[in-house]
């Protein structure tokens, strides 16, 4: 009984940290159709949970600039404005 | 079915009993806000998931009839004999996996005054929220002869499963020479670029396979997604292979004979050996049954919380969502669960959503080794989901092989990625 009272404790500390940390900024969610957010699947399109905050800001300044070559993120990052490409950076970075 | 409703029962029991660890101050008297998502598809299943990562404390279920989804994304290639449908099939492990109740049933009907759907068996599922995501049904009968029945013998593969493997095997049963003709609707239908791949790639089918062969694709318009790169690709790929008609130079189809299989058009009549079509489409029933489709055989939402303008508390994701600017497609449709769940989550904690952004991606294969796309980014605006300026477009119009090459290997990484995403 003690057990599974601490372990609900457990859960309902991670849980509550999960809500605290959950909502990404707009337009990230969507980024995961591609950039894949869950560690079971493997894609040559990297991944950007973890990824430098500056390397994600740069590589969007670059694609919306069209001096990076791409297929798709030339059209995809001209659709953000700065301060939605810092936030979306931002929560990458500290994802997992 | 038996089976199927125990099943669900027990899964119900334990989301909620898991939810009950979770004290819930800010719902009100403290139960575990319930939320109902009514089909399993891309949106369906992406939306469960979000829910319960967005907030654990939210008991979510899934009715889904099928213990296998198919994916109609791809689909076309199953068709061409390029891959077979086992590769398009997922369980929905990993979804109940996340704490999600499968109800594996149908949901027969909705009562928006005491907020209750009906199952198949007469259960009724109580909701505080109702998300529905039924993807699409053919509008039978709106294409006179075209009916259930007409569909066993001019398939339109359309819902993938059974229906791609019919056409699969009808071409495998031509013999060289034959004719195969493609109807397309008039628009809104699901997967807009999806009959022009499907065309691509039964063209490459007959090049290689039985290369005296004729395709022809009788379209109700006059323009469709990513014309110019199909159309260049055609020239290139498969010249006096394949022959497109616009409506204007008669290519919409008033009615066909399944039995004599004919396709009638305003100036023609055609005999093919194979004929495949691609029928009018609207809302899955259960959006008629709700009241959230309006007279176009869709449904109206509002472009921030996708809830219908039509009845409060009931959103709809997907292809059965009037959505603006975004099309009915698959990355569409996980883009809107994503933006409908956080939307949900807040709700129910009566906090005010907050401006989604989406996206959409997306690839069609006119060659195996030769992919296009066409991309855009999506915010409210009057009321609508409008293409954010400058950010839609197709891939460059007159890239070198190495570039298509690259996009036929990103079409199927996007396949793994996004079905990884909602099933994985």
């Amino acid at each position: 009984m003690r057990r599974s009272l601490a372990a609900a404790i457990g859960l309902a500390s991670i849980a509550a940290a999960g809500i605290a940390a959950a909502e990404p900024p707009a337009g990230a969610a969507a980024c995961s159709g591609c950039h894949p957010a869950s560690t079971r699947v493997t894609s040559p399109v990297p991944r950007l949970a973890g990824v430098d905050r500056a390397l994600i800001v740069k590589a969007m300044e670059d694609f919306r600039a069209g001096t990076r070559a791409a297929t798709v993120m030339d059209r995809i990052a001209k659709g953000f404005t700065d301060a939605e490409i810092q936030a979306i950076a931002a929560w990458y970075a500290t994802q997992r | 079915m038996k089976a199927g409703r125990r099943e669900f029962l027990k899964l119900g029991v334990a989301a909620t009993a898991s939810a009950a660890l979770f004290p819930a101050p800010t719902f009100g008297q403290g139960a575990a806000p319930r939320v109902v998502v009514v089909g399993g598809g891309f949106a369906g299943a992406t939306c469960a998931r979000a829910l319960r990562q967005a907030d654990p404390r939210i008991a979510v279920t899934l009715v889904e009839a099928n213990a296998t989804f198919t994916a109609c994304p791809f689909s076309n290639a199953v068709i061409a004999g390029l891959r077979e449908l086992s590769a398009q099939q997922f369980t929905y492990d990993r979804v109940a996996a996340d704490g999600v109740a499968i109800a594996r049933t149908t949901a027969t009907a909705v009562d928006p005054p005491t907020r209750s759907v009906t199952l198949a068996d007469g259960t009724r599922l109580p909701y505080d929220r109702l998300v529905l995501a039924p993807g699409i049904d053919i509008r039978w009968g709106a294409l006179p002869g075209y009916d259930e029945a007409a569909a066993a013998l001019m398939p339109h593969a359309w819902r993938a499963g059974e229906q791609t493997l019919r056409l699969r095997r009808q071409l495998e049963a031509m013999p060289d020479g034959g004719l195969v003709v493609i109807s397309a609707p008039a628009n809104p239908f699901r997967c807009p670029p999806g009959p022009y791949e499907r065309a691509s790639l039964i063209a490459h089918y007959l090049k290689t396979k039985k290369p005296r062969s004729k395709l022809i694709v009788l379209d109700a318009k006059d323009t469709f997604s990513k014309q110019r790169l199909f159309q260049a690709a055609w020239a290139e790929l498969y010249p006096g292979l394949l022959e497109w008609v616009p409506l204007s130079k008669g290519g919409n189809v008033t009615s066909v004979d399944a039995a004599t299989r004919t396709l009638v058009t305003d100036f023609a009549r055609h005999q093919p050996a194979v004929a495949n079509v691609i029928p009018p489409q609207k809302a899955g029933h259960i959006a008629d049954a709700a009241g959230v489709a309006d007279r176009t055989g869709w449904c109206p939402i509002d472009p921030v919380t996708f809830e219908s303008k039509l009845q409060a508390g009931i959103h709809v994701i997907g292809d059965a969502a009037i959505a603006g600017a975004m099309p009915k497609s698959a990355f569409a449709a996980n883009s809107q669960a994503k933006s409908c769940a956080a939307a949900v989550a807040r709700l129910l904690t009566g906090t005010a959503p907050s401006d989604p952004k989406l996206i959409n991606t997306c690839y069609s294969l006119v060659a195996p080794d030769y992919g296009i796309s066409i991309a855009g980014v999506y915010a409210p605006a009057g009321g609508q989901l409008a293409e954010v300026p400058g950010s839609a477009g197709l891939s460059p119009a007159n890239a070198p092989r190495g570039t298509r090459a690259v996009e036929a290997v990103l079409a199927e990484a996007w396949f793994r990625t996004i079905t990884g995403e909602v099933f994985g």
